[in-house]
């Protein structure tokens, strides 16, 4: 009998990091035990969806019925988590697999585990602070944090301010510092500046950064606010009170103070699929459910969702997601 | 005209770039968690054998090409073309001096070769690994000269020129490594 370890009904994690995965889990347990947050378990499917035009979630519809309804798997936790928040508003913690369609690569799988937790009364440096201290106990040596504002992050790497560049902007600065243009990226301005923005982020700005430590970037673009709260920055300008985690370019957590204003998150909702449509697009069914959680009231609070696969990777030295799955996307 | 998009994009799917047929040999996303995605592709150019690297916006398509790969056997050269046939099908192919490349070196009837196709004609053929050729002329080496280094020149059936042993002579069949154009041992 010969053994093909390259046989695809094998896992493609070691044992090693499957063990160190579990621990990983036990650790971040007894952290939010110690600290009275609440573990929740909440549905994956879902009868509305992010209508966000850069996620694509993947959907089902169940059969043999009379009548069939489109179900989707979720892109993250967060609708249901905020209607527990709005009924009974205490700390939580979800510890879930959540599914990107599309979404496959070195730092992709498409079914993947997030941790995300919502905490009432805290602000968003306050949240920092906890996220700092879980990471500090999974990783037990960690290199620095540091905090910089995505203005600040792009003025001091890419030499412009992102609040309020244009695309040819943009433009103007990826040839300057001879970045690939990618195709489909148009030159007579029609592309959105957010995409602009977000290549060079990936391809600059975060390759500017110190790559052998953790940099939170703080208040984004208004345009990129997903489901964050709107607030003034130090220079008065309106921003999402939105931060990213990253560890040098490695996308760690994303996080928010939480919108709570019913109306505005169901404009944002219908906003996006009209760029869905634009775009030729699917339309997704907005979340009902979660603006009625929102009517009712949900506390003050912020929120992050980290990906556990990642901080995993960060622990174990990996250089592909593959190598902490058991069965990526290609061996279920 | 069939056109893929970014989603579909996987090594070994072959598409049109610059009107040449590429093949993909890596394929990266780059996607910030809800931002947009673009994908870093690294291609091989089947016409002119060379490496590229493009970057898509990934709600970006492009042409598919028309690739077939075949496994042929080589029949004959009729001093203009190199004739090839499917041994199941018993399909024939005429593949010209371009597309034939340096695999002219070492094709004997019956070769076991690999013909890629583009739009249904021959884009390039791959010889077999290895090849058992026929030493028509060389030097006749030193009596007892068995295991010296050193090398001499040797032509092969085909035309082919290789290094070989002192003490191999004319009508020795060598088995010869097409992928280094070496001698490897005697057949």
């Amino acid at each position: 009998m010969t053994i093909d370890r390259n046989a695809k009904w094998r896992p493609t994690a070691s044992l090693k990091a499957i063990k160190t995965r579990a621990r990983m889990l036990k650790s971040i347990r007894a952290f939010f035990d110690e600290r009275g947050v609440l573990e929740l378990e909440t549905p994956l499917f879902a009868t509305g969806a992010a209508t966000e035009p850069n996620l694509s979630s993947f959907c089902s519809g169940y059969p043999a019925t009379s009548t069939q309804q489109t179900l989707y798997l979720n892109t993250s936790p967060e609708f249901a988590m905020k209607r527990f928040l709005a009924a009974y508003g205490e700390p939580a913690y979800q510890i879930c697999k959540s599914f990107r369609a599309d979404e496959l690569g070195p730092n992709h799988n498409p079914e993947f585990t997030l941790l995300e937790w919502y905490r009432p009364g805290l602000c968003m440096f306050e949240l920092m602070d906890e996220i700092e201290q879980l990471i500090m106990r999974v990783l037990q040596n960690p290199a620095g944090f540091t905090r910089l504002s995505y203005a600040d992050a792009f003025i001091q790497v890419a030499g412009f301010d992102p609040h309020v560049a244009t695309a040819a902007d943009c433009r103007r600065c990826a040839r300057k510092f001879g970045i690939e243009i990618p195709v489909g990226m148009a030159d007579d301005g029609s592309t959105d500046v957010n995409d602009w923005l977000d290549w060079l982020l990936t391809q600059h700005v975060l390759p500017g950064l110190r790559q052998d430590s953790f940099t939170f970037l703080h208040d984004f673009p208004r345009t990129q606010s997903s489901l964050a709260e709107l607030h003034q920055d130090e220079g008065g300008r309106t921003v999402a009170a939105r931060f990213e985690l990253y560890y040098g370019e490695l996308e760690l957590a994303n996080g928010f103070v939480e919108l709570r204003d019913t109306d505005e998150q169901r404009a944002r909702f219908e906003h996006d699929n009209k760029v869905r449509s634009r775009n030729g697009q699917v339309l997704v069914q907005i979340d009902d459910y979660l603006l009625a959680a929102l009517r009712h009231g949900m506390p003050a609070c912020t929120g992050v969702a980290l990906g556990l696969d990642r901080l995993l990777m960060l622990l174990c030295g990996a250089a592909d997601i593959r190598e902490v799955l058991m069965f990526p996307w290609d061996r279920i | 005209m069939a056109s893929y998009n970014t989603n579909d994009f996987k090594n070994g799917l072959k598409v049109i770039l610059d009107g040449d047929p590429c093949s993909i040999t890596e394929n990266i996303l780059v996607k910030p968690g809800k931002g947009q995605a673009f994908n870093r592709v690294k291609f091989k150019n089947l016409k002119t054998g060379r490496t590229l690297e493009r970057t898509f916006k990934s709600t970006e398509s492009v042409e598919a090409a028309d690739i077939e790969e075949h496994d042929v056997e080589y029949l004959y050269n009729d001093g203009e073309f190199w004739h090839f046939m499917e041994p199941e099908s018993y399909n024939q192919h005429a593949a010209g001096a371009i597309a034939v490349g340096d695999a002219a070196k070492w094709l004997k009837a019956q070769a076991a070769c690999v013909m890629v196709l583009w739009n249904g004609a021959p884009l390039s053929i791959t010889p077999p690994n290895f090849v058992e050729l026929e030493v028509t002329q060389t030097d006749p080496g030193l009596k007892g000269d068995t295991a010296q280094g050193g090398s001499k020149p040797a032509v092969l059936e085909t035309g082919a020129e290789v290094k070989v042993p002192l003490f191999i002579e004319q009508g020795d069949v060598l088995k010869i490594d097409t992928r280094t154009g070496e001698y490897v041992s005697r057949a």
